[in-house]
């Protein structure tokens, strides 16, 4: 269980997380989604206790990372851009992580084992593949038998197969009964592997949902419609919510009704109707969509030197994330 | 969390709890053996302790031998100040180079690569991954430096008694001077590993390390005599290297209380890097 409340981190003028309150379950994989520079990584160094709040709180199992006992024991984290020593073996990296909390070194064979590193583990970290270090930082995470996992960006660099991999992995933490909480920018890979989610955007939640509500959600009412008249039929479609599109030639693009509502309209008026179709929003353009409104959100309410400061400065949460 | 798993329960790809033990505190103690693997785990320790004792044997050779080959000096002033234990230590200087290097990247290898991440997250409480790496570090500098000061002084010595200029470690000083040569490597170490972790950037430490050593006299000596020599007094290269002169200079400060302020100049870097670690983002 990991608990935020109203969680904010500044650097200098840069807001990277704003006001975040947001809990994380137990029992399902939670997807931490938004672009890249949205504060993720950020976040999970709050919750982590790496990085400390400008305001708010974190909780995880019911206390601050820092007041845990045996931390690696009850939170489990990959960190972005691998946090392992290059000149150090696999193994000696995972002994020594493990030692600080008295974990034998035939729990170290274990995950070394279990995220296939065995034949390269007493080999230098730093010339391991992207791929083989996300399975190093995994095989860390997991060395404490956590109750908590999270998971910064872990399918970064994996093949198909390694992708699978994780996913299977996820699904069975969560089906332990773990909280699990893994973050990503990409909104296909989240649909398949987690249950709920938690979207952000500049450093704000956009979202806190199950997958399925997101899905339904952001795929709304759109509607394309051909006709042989469509400059005609754009003046019969009105209402509260209502935006038309034209697409090109004979086509237009409703959102805000229905196909049926659509037809009646239109045979209402007496226009021919070519094509009447729903529109399937893909994932990817739902979670676009989403984002975009909170970028034009801050653009609206926030003065244009405002607005520069924060484009620009985007460019700088990109540098403190590495 | 399961209190009735046995051995027979398995979960698949998923590693269930008995094998990861129970869960134990994060001792200073643990700390420490967590910090001595990653000591030993690094090729770099292995180069630049050896590194550090060829050094130091190296050079106290080759200096006795150059000694003896042009005894005695034309200089008379330079026989009548001769100090045999300090040329069989002429290889500290060199070593010191190496010991320094080895206590900055401790700590700036970590920062530079990430690994400060994993380990701060594994130790949340941070301060006691400082303390263990002093620990560790002085510990193994110590080992490897004590024997190395010795072999130099008695291998040195032995070359001298060619033209009978050796000395024994017996001779008021001598030992002092030996043993102080090695703990004066160690804290130049630790003085790096404060830098190191003060300033989290492995050029930035290397610099002040050998600026304050090795630049900072340079310095001074161009200053009026009137203002150099109170300010060379405290200099923490002339406090930490007094220990290791058997002869020492009367206005100059004891070695032993010399030495201590050398520690003194390391401790509050370390502490000041204590803050800074506690107070600061990772």
């Amino acid at each position: 269980m990991i608990e935020a409340f109203g969680l904010t981190k500044r650097y200098g003028t840069k807001t990277a997380v704003d006001d975040l309150t947001f809990t994380v379950r137990p029992g399902v994989v939670t997807g931490f989604l938004g672009p890249n520079g949205a504060g993720k990584s950020t976040t999970m160094r709050l919750i982590l206790g790496l990085d400390a709040p400008t305001a708010g709180t974190v909780r995880v199992n019911g206390r601050a990372y820092r007041d845990h006992d045996s931390p690696l024991h009850e939170v489990g984290a990959l960190l972005e851009a691998r946090s392992i020593h290059t000149g150090r073996s696999a193994f000696n990296h995972l002994l020594a992580l493990a030692q600080t909390a008295g974990i034998p070194r035939r729990r170290v064979d274990e995950v070394v084992d279990l995220v296939g590193l065995r034949e390269v583990a007493k080999k230098r970290a730093g010339t391991f593949s992207l791929g083989m270090g996300q399975r190093l930082g995994i095989a860390s995470a997991l060395l404490g038998d956590p109750q908590t996992v999270i998971l910064d960006e872990p399918v970064n660099g994996l093949d198909p197969d390694g992708i699978r991999w994780i996913r299977n992995l996820l699904q069975s933490l969560a089906a332990e009964g773990r909280t699990v909480f893994v973050s990503s920018h990409l909104m296909s890979e989240m649909a398949q592997t987690a249950e709920h989610l938690i979207v952000v955007g500049r450093g704000k939640l956009i979202a806190d949902t199950s997958v399925e509500e997101f899905i339904a959600r952001a795929s709304g009412n759109r509607v394309r419609v051909r006709t042989t008249d469509p400059t005609a039929l754009a003046t019969v479609l009105t209402g509260p919510d209502v935006r038309v599109e034209a697409t090109g030639g004979d086509a237009l693009e409703v959102s805000g009704m229905s196909t049926d509502q659509v037809g009646i309209a239109a045979g209402a008026a007496g226009i021919t109707l070519l094509e009447l179709s729903h529109q399937q929003t893909s994932l990817e353009e739902a979670f676009m969509d989403l984002t975009r409104d909170a970028v034009e959100y801050h653009g609206t309410t926030s003065t244009t030197t405002q607005s520069t400061t924060e484009g620009g400065s985007a460019l700088t949460t990109a540098g403190a994330n590495r | 969390m399961s209190t009735t798993t046995t051995k027979s329960h398995s979960t698949g790809s998923v590693p269930n709890r008995q094998s990861a033990a129970a869960p134990k505190k994060v001792t200073q103690a643990r700390v420490v053996v967590s910090e001595w693997t990653k000591l030993r785990s690094l090729r770099s320790t292995g180069f630049s302790l050896l590194a550090a004792v060829v050094f130091i044997l190296g050079l106290a050779v080759l200096v006795t031998s150059v000694t003896v080959a042009h005894w005695p000096p034309n200089n008379a002033r330079e026989a009548a100040g001769f100090d045999p234990t300090s040329r069989s230590l002429a290889g500290i200087f060199l070593a010191q180079l190496a010991i320094g290097v080895l206590g900055v990247l401790l700590i700036t290898g970590e920062y530079a690569t990430g690994m400060i991440r994993a380990t701060l997250a594994a130790v949340p409480a941070r301060l006691p991954v400082l303390w263990a790496k002093v620990i560790v570090f002085a510990a193994v500098t110590l080992v490897v430096t004590v024997p190395s000061a010795l072999a130099a002084f008695l291998l040195g010595q032995s070359i001298l008694e060619g033209k009978n200029l050796q000395t024994a470690l017996g001779d008021p000083g001598v030992l002092r001077a030996v043993l102080g040569a090695a703990l004066y490597l160690t804290v130049v170490g630790l003085l790096g590993l404060g830098l190191g972790a003060l300033l989290r950037n492995t050029a930035g430490a290397i610099s002040a390390l050998f600026g304050v050593l090795l630049v900072l006299p340079i310095i001074v000596r161009f200053l009026p005599s009137s203002w150099a020599d109170p300010i060379d007094k405290y200099l923490p290269s002339t406090v930490g290297e007094g220990v290791m002169h058997v002869h020492t200079d009367p206005s100059a400060l004891g070695p032993w209380a010399g030495f201590g302020l050398f520690c003194g100049y390391a401790a509050v870097v370390l502490l000041l890097a204590a803050v800074r670690l506690r107070r600061r983002d990772a």
